[in-house]
């Protein structure tokens, strides 16, 4: 039986239509307002929150998938449902990442092993696709900021 | 919006803050008759009861102000109730305003209170997949004081802060609250125990995050003519300016719950951001700028965010709050003295409470009632918290 839980599981979004996990080239999928230019993320396809602007039209967009550190933090404490934890829970980092095109900032957690030592606003960081949590039958992928060309923060004990 | 004609308030109460698991209600029912009673008056001379919503106890949470109605007696008062967030209470208190200087009514009763659960905040339960603040829990883990944190962050990369100005917050007010009998902790702590203390979300510590609490707060205003006729009393404390503004197209900070921030691509961000022009509002209808403030109300949700506060209701420049922490400015017997009550440190949260506690507080100071920890010959307040989804609040109140 247990050689069972062995199988790779089916890699699914954890959200339908934010992101494109393909892993060569992952990206955000956000839309623009087709007559002021402005972007979105999540998705905006009603109506242009500009409010100079009455578009009800937009298009699909890629964003950016490389920004730069607006500012970071971390979770030392379990997160409360509908967060699915690992057990044990492992502390892991959060980042809000300026995109110079969008005009945006955007968050999302810090790529797995990448701790609040590993990051500096300002820092160049680049999207990435890994698993968010894991069912019986699926994993679950969701978007990542990994630090541009940054080391781990060594877990050896000095 | 230009000035606005004041309200008297007439009455204050207060249910102790802490964790007693109790009914919603029970607590309600004691700020309000203490309010009253403070007033010396009775729910029968009341016209208008305004209810601040909390969304974490049921139906009659949704619709308090009819729940308070009811609990008092039902009389036919007119009644209504809102949400916005922790801005609930003055927005509660801004709909009771309006009655008044519609010329509806004279008399208003306001009220908020909640009964919260431990721990983190966690969105409303279900599969909500719509739903930004239940998605950013989902998707990211990001929690309450992560949020709070990434503003922190972005001080100390700015600005130079240190973890041990953010200490020095906690420390002040955990001093200021000791004499103050409806905060839940009263225990002075020193910058060494901040640090000590395990960090939640970098670089904020335990002891620099509010807790959430049960608690109630309660309001009598009245027409300016009812406060004369009824009380003689010239000397009653205004409200003078409620600010309870949305955010200006593009927000470009990142805010609870969202995901990411306005596109700015359209405009030159220059402007004010959200948190800065809250409070202004309430200034302009109130008729003074921030040089007239002797003290200040402010939700430090954390440590840090105290310090963001400081700049965004105009008591010092941008960059400058850490400033003012160190010399000792902002703690009773400075030049501006911040959360003389000790602040949601000492309280801990309690939503549609909060912002009325705010007043609670600047009225009892304003009377020279704040027995050991007030502050000397203020006669001019004012209160700045901000609200889930784009919720500004800010409440002037004056001799
Ligand atoms: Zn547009």
């Amino acid at each position: 039986m247990l050689c069972l839980m062995e199988i790779a599981k089916n890699a699914v979004v954890a959200i339908e239509g934010w992101f494109d996990p393909s892993p060569s080239n992952p990206a955000l999928l956000g839309t623009q307002c087709t007559e002021c230019s402005t972007f979105y993320f999540p998705r905006e396809e009603l109506f242009c929150k500009n409010p100079r602007c009455s578009s009800t039209s937009f298009d699909q967009v890629r964003l950016s998938s490389r920004g730069t550190i607006w500012s970071f933090t971390d979770a030392q404490y379990q997160p409360p449902p509908p967060y699915v934890s690992g057990d044990p829970f492992e502390p892991f980092a959060l980042v809000a990442v300026e995109l110079e095109r969008e005009k945006m900032v955007v968050m999302g957690q810090a790529a797995h092993g990448y701790q609040v030592d590993d990051l500096s606003v300002g820092m160049a960081v680049e999207l990435v696709v890994e698993t968010l949590y894991e069912d019986e039958n699926n994993s679950y992928l969701i978007w990542r900021w990994k630090p541009d060309g940054a080391s781990k923060t060594s877990k050896q004990a000095p | 919006m230009g000035r606005v004609e004041p309200v008297a308030v007439l009455g204050i109460g207060m249910h102790p803050w802490g964790k007693w698991g109790k009914n919603f209600v029970e607590y309600g029912l004691v700020a309000a008759n203490a309010a009253l009673k403070d007033a010396g008056l009775t729910w029968s001379d009341i016209e208008f009861i305004s209810g601040a919503d909390t969304i974490r106890n049921g139906y009659p949470g949704f619709i308090a102000g009819a729940t308070f109605a009811q609990a008092l007696g039902w009389n036919g008062t007119r009644v209504s109730s809102c949400y916005a967030a922790c801005a609930s209470g003055a927005q509660a208190l801004a709909n009771a305003r309006a009655q008044i200087l519609a010329g509806l009514c004279d008399v208003a009763l306001v009220i908020g209170a909640d009964t919260t659960p431990k721990g983190f905040f966690a969105p409303v339960g279900g599969d909500r997949k719509d739903d930004p603040d239940w998605l950013r829990f989902h998707l990211m883990g990001a929690t309450n004081p992560a949020y709070f944190a990434l503003y922190a962050r972005r001080r100390m990369a700015l600005y130079g802060d240190t973890h041990a100005d953010f200490a020095m917050v906690k420390v002040k007010n955990s001093r200021h609250g000791l004499a103050n009998e409806f905060a839940r902790y009263r225990k002075e702590v020193s910058v060494e125990e901040v640090l000590a203390s395990p960090v939640v979300a970098d670089p904020l510590r335990l002891l620099e995050i509010c807790a959430t609490s049960d608690g109630a707060a309660a309001l009598v205003v009245t027409s300016l003519d009812f406060a004369r006729k009824h009380s003689g009393l010239s000397g009653a404390v205004k409200v003078a300016g409620i600010s309870t503004v949305t955010p200006s197209f593009p927000n470009t900070v990142i805010e609870m719950p969202n995901f990411s921030t306005d596109s700015a691509v359209t405009h030159e961000i220059s402007g004010p951001t959200f948190r800065d022009s809250i409070a202004w509002a309430a200034y302009e209808e109130a008729g003074i700028g921030p040089q007239d403030v002797d003290l200040a109300e402010v939700y430090d949700l954390s440590s840090a965010l105290e310090l963001d506060w400081y700049e965004n209701i105009g008591l010092c420049k941008p960059g400058e709050g850490a400033r003012l922490i160190r010399d000792g400015d902002t703690q009773i017997g400075g030049k501006i003295p911040v959360n003389p009550s000790g602040g949601l440190s000492c309280f801990g949260e309690a939503i549609p409470a909060q912002a009325l506690a705010q007043v609670c507080e600047m009225v009892t100071q304003l009377r020279g009632n704040a027995t050991g920890r007030q502050v000397d010959g203020a006669k001019v307040a004012v209160s700045a918290n901000q609200g889930l989804f784009g919720h500004g609040s800010s409440v002037v109140v004056t001799k």
